[in-house]
């Protein structure tokens, strides 16, 4: 009964979502208040409905009604509570319902958060957000209902939860990443609702920022964790495979990288608007194209869903009216705006402006690298790889170009600045970290090196032209406290995240190149040393967990005779798949991991094992890093400008 | 092989499809007595594409195909091979799409180029509006305000200007 | 003119558009050999039944022949073992094995128990034959003309529909 409950709670979601899409739009159109009023209680009822429709699949699997197929193929009554909680979107229809939810869960969001939006706006962004909830909640019940049922007979338990994904990992990371998809959401039907109504102003930036600054925020969040996740998780010891799925997440996070900051001037300096307006589409249009490449099949992914043409089809028809939509939509709307605003060659808008296109050319140099194969092939032109060498050959010299003019952004005004000035303010710093750059190889590794002179320079350059900009805000006064209180939030939220991106350009630098690893075949009682840390080997036993059986390895590492830490690397057979898995251990600390994964037993008895054991140094601060922007991106939002009503003024 | 995972897949009904194959971290044993080798098998076997995994390299895949690609590196080159010769052994047998890196041909001219084509491109684009911007800037700083210093007008103007 | 640029967002999305539709059609996890065109590779190998007889590359050469890649341990050579004795009773083309990474005693019983479609078969114990071959999962189906030539490869099970494909490029040697 309950699963029908839920099934049925996301036909009348689509139904209403369907109304939300028309009336409050064309009420818009007419000018008819009373229809446009219509938006928010539509998008109460549709989140209320999609809300039940998760608790229904929610409580399926807490019950173990595997009588449902997609509880039975995904869950099993072994599995522990949280797991079987979080399995509720381990899978392909689980994870689109989840999808569904968000949506909803953003558009009631808006609904809520706008009371000084007008009327018309509201009623224009909610019923955009109603048509793409009407094409995902269509998508749901035509080819992926995850309430579908195994009857009359249905297995006696479920085939289980894929033992990779039983983890906390699981837990936290795709709500965080679809937080962050979904949430260009609102952007895009921000951008949207401008188009058609010509109301493309400085008004229309500050309304739709704050949405943008948290979307991208949880996205970022999101990509973090699942580095994190597949760092601890795989036993590869790899933070970022350039992985089709990976791709798929890193592309709107860099357009929206690029949507914040324009975004930013149309508020302050009420520039670019066609650009940022064109940016919000891109970003909402990537995360769906991601959407598309992850669940149609039409790549190889280590960690894509089940494909099926038929749902791939599905998606493209969506991504084609959508997307298509939009962008012819922008084509005849977007030449009646007008930007009047001036700026100097030598100003913060430049800068924001050469960002913009670095960011959007590293975008677009994912999205090549990813679909290539997939076009080539389309082509005819044979079967090529595109994989982590080519991003890494690409990528990362025109990231580190953007990193450079980043840093001098901090120090630079927006409309005009002289150049005298831009040299005076920069010429330290850049020499500076020049020096670091230099010396900081001889001190930490043995002898110069390009890539790390290159990475320690670019991150110090931006941490001291950030702290730089910091300091010279109490250059003229003596009240540092209050001086420190009067800066705004969403300040201290620009400066965390770009102390976050120095922070990782730092991790990426030294965990690249000071990595050390080794693969052994070892016997209780050997010994190993690597990196100046001693690994001894102490055998294995077996161990049990709730739903797998496992080989755990015990080795213990010493540092200069001094005992400090005991790794328990496991190979683990989980029961219901049969399936193996390595999870590895880990003595994490700020400055390095030490990284131990069990391979197999190399002879009849048990006795000797192949294990691998990395040294990675500085590889925790990828993920602070990550963690920084993140939190940035959330603070910008508390700033209490977003918090009062205000009309159409220029800041 | 290749369908030992498929039909594996369907059995199960796995969503995520790591294979199970996937699931264990490949880890093989393979003693070098030099350095500068140990290095070159790790870059290979990193840039090598496993030909039947849905998208892995050598060094991590633990499917069948993966360990025999691996040890006939690892011969190659301790039989003093060239890196060149290896991967040329390998484009033989399984072609393109073994390379992780792409060779630069007429067909992948766009993939390498591409990305600077475009950056330059949007340089130019912003020439271009710069200089236009530019120029109606001083104009019209020049017609209101010849002699007023642009900066102090801007924090006279803008007190707020500085908080971001 | 300035308008025109604004259209050109709309139409790089609907070149990539179809791309993404005829992608679909494409299964990214075929691959086709890189040996197309090219002459089987040399090799001297046992033969399954006896270990004194040895094969080289002369054993296929003179006419067409389909060489077959399986194993014990491949369900899916188990699924395709019906076509393969079907193709043998058809008398069109001889069928070559290539027992791939197999170990010789289930290989023989296998064949004992399932029947045996195979004219002979090269025993491919360490499964250097398959790598020269460019094998990267049993079963596989190679298609030799007269020269030794490699045609076509198949990977997969060889299914009844793959059969009428493989009998016209055979009519067409």
């Amino acid at each position: 009964m309950i699963p029908e409950i839920g099934e049925f709670s996301l036909i009348i979601a689509l139904c209403l979502s369907v109304i939300l899409a028309i009336i409050p739009m064309y009420g818009a159109t007419v000018n008819n208040s009373l229809w446009m009023s219509f938006a928010r209680p539509l998008a109460r009822g549709q989140f209320c409905f999609m809300l039940i429709s998760f608790l229904c699949l929610t409580y399926a699997f807490a019950i173990d009604d595997f009588s449902v197929a997609y509880v039975a193929n995904h869950s099993n009554s072994k599995l522990p509570i949280q797991f079987k909680l979080s399995a509720v979107w381990g899978g392909h229809e689980g994870s689109l319902l989840l999808w569904g939810f968000i949506l909803s869960s953003w558009t009631l969001a808006v609904s809520i958060f706008s009371k000084s939006i007008p009327l018309d706006m509201l009623a224009r962004v909610l019923s955009v957000m109603g048509m793409i909830a009407i094409g995902f909640l269509a998508f749901m019940l035509f080819t992926s209902s995850p309430f579908g049922r195994y009857l009359p007979s249905f297995p006696a338990d479920g085939a289980d939860l894929n033992p990779l994904l039983q983890d906390f990992g699981l837990i936290v990371h795709p709500p965080m990443l679809y937080m962050g998809y979904v949430g260009f959401s609102v952007a895009f039907a921000f951008a949207i609702a401008a188009l058609l109504s010509g109301r493309l102003d400085a008004a229309w930036a500050r309304w739709s920022r704050p949405w943008t600054n948290v979307a991208w925020a949880f996205l970022g969040g999101g990509i973090t964790l699942g580095s994190w996740w597949a760092y601890y998780e795989l036993g590869w010891g790899g933070w970022w495979f350039w992985d089709p799925v990976e791709n798929a997440s890193l592309m709107p996070w860099l357009v929206g990288t690029a949507l914040v900051h324009s975004l930013a001037a149309t508020e302050k300096r009420g520039v670019f608007k066609s650009w940022t307006v064109l940016l919000a589409i891109f970003a909402f249009s990537l995360s769906l194209l991601g959407t598309f490449l992850v669940r149609s099949g039409v790549l190889t992914s280590v960690h894509a869903f089940a494909s099926d043409p038929e749902r791939g089809l599905f998606i493209l028809i969506l991504l084609i009216i959508s997307i298509g939509g939009s962008l012819t939509l922008y084509a005849f709307k977007a030449p009646n705006v007008k930007s009047s605003a001036q700026f100097a060659l030598f100003s913060r808008e430049t800068l924001v402006l050469i960002n913009n296109v670095f960011l959007t050319v590293m975008a677009m140099t994912v999205l090549l690298g990813t679909l290539y194969p997939l076009l080539l092939d389309a082509l005819g032109g044979g079967k090529i790889s595109v994989g982590p060498p080519y991003f890494n050959a690409v990528f990362v010299p025109i990231m580190s170009c953007m990193a450079i003019f980043m840093g001098a952004s901090m120090s630079i005004r927006w409309r005009q600045t002289t150049t005298k000035n831009i040299l005076q303010t920069l010429w330290k710093p850049f020499i500076g970290s020049l020096i670091i750059g230099v010396i900081f190889p001889f001190v930490y590794g043995n002898g110069f090196d390009s890539k790390v002179f290159l990475g320690i320079s670019i991150s110090c350059w931006v941490l001291s032209t950030t702290m730089l900009e910091f300091v010279q805000k109490f250059r003229h006064s003596s009240k540092y406290l209050t001086r420190l209180r009067k800066l705004s939030l969403s300040y201290y939220g620009m400066m965390l995240a770009h102390l976050g991106v120095a922070v990782v350009a730092v991790g990426i630098t030294l965990v690249s190149v000071y990595s050390e690893e080794r693969d052994m075949r070892m016997q209780a009682g050997d010994k190993v040393e690597l990196s100046g840390y001693q690994f001894e080997f102490q055998g294995t036993k077996i161990v049990e967990g709730a739903n797998y059986k496992a080989d755990q390895g015990t080795l213990v590492v010493s540092s200069n005779g001094q005992q400090i830490a005991v790794l328990k690397p496991e190979k683990r057979q989980y029961t219901v798949k049969k399936s193996m898995m390595t999870e590895a251990d880990i003595d994490p600390n700020l400055w390095r991991d030490l990284y131990v994964a069990l391979g197999e037993p190399l002879d009849e008895a048990g006795t000797a094992w192949a294990v691998r054991i990395h040294y990675k140094p500085f590889v925790r601060w990828l993920w602070l890093g990550g963690l920084l922007m993140t939190l940035g991106g959330l603070l910008t939002v508390a700033d209490k400008r977003y918090r009062h009503k205000f009309g159409v003024q220029n800041g | 092989m290749l369908y030992k995972v498929i039909s594996l897949q369907i059995l199960i009904g796995l969503c995520f499809c790591f294979s199970s194959f996937n699931l264990l971290a490949a880890i093989g044993v393979y003693e070098f007595k030099d350095e500068t080798k140990q290095l070159r098998f790790q870059q290979l076997t990193a840039e090598l594409r496993c030909p039947k995994c849905q998208n892995q390299n050598l060094a991590d895949s633990n499917a069948e195909i993966a360990q025999d690609l691996r040890t006939k590196v690892y011969q190659m080159l301790q039989a003093e091979k060239a890196d060149a010769e290896i991967i040329e052994y390998m484009l033989a047998r399984y072609g393109e799409f073994v390379l992780y890196k792409p060779r630069l041909t007429l067909q992948t001219a766009l993939l390498w180029y591409g990305p600077f084509l475009l950056l330059a491109f949007g340089i130019i684009i912003i020439g271009f509006i710069l200089r236009q911007r530019a120029k109606t800037f001083t104009e019209v700083n020049k017609n209101t305000l010849p002699s007023v210093d642009n900066k102090k007008l801007a924090a006279l103007l803008n007190p707020t200007e500085d908080k971001k | 003119m300035a308008r025109m640029w604004l259209f050109l967002p709309v139409l790089l999305f609907f070149i990539l558009g179809g791309l993404l539709w005829k992608g679909l059609g494409i299964d990214p996890k075929i691959l086709p050999s890189a040996l197309i065109n090219q002459t089987f590779p040399n090799f001297k190998l046992e033969s399954l039944k006896t270990d004194s007889k040895m094969l080289t590359r002369a054993d296929l050469i003179g006419k067409p022949v389909l060489v077959n890649v399986w194993a014990t341990w491949c369900p899916a050579c188990r699924q395709e073992h019906a076509q393969l004795l079907q193709i043998a009773n058809s008398k069109q083309i001889p069928i070559i094995g290539l027992n791939y990474k197999d170990e010789r005693e289930s290989a023989l019983t296998w064949l004992e128990q399932l029947d045996n479609p195979y004219k002979f078969n090269i025993y491919d114990h360490d499964g250097m034959l398959g790598l020269d071959l460019g094998v990267y999962g049993a079963p596989e189906t190679y298609l030799l003309d007269k020269n030794g030539i490699i045609q076509y490869r198949h990977v997969g099970v060889l299914t009844a529909e793959t059969w009428q494909q493989l009998q016209e490029l055979i009519h067409a040697l």
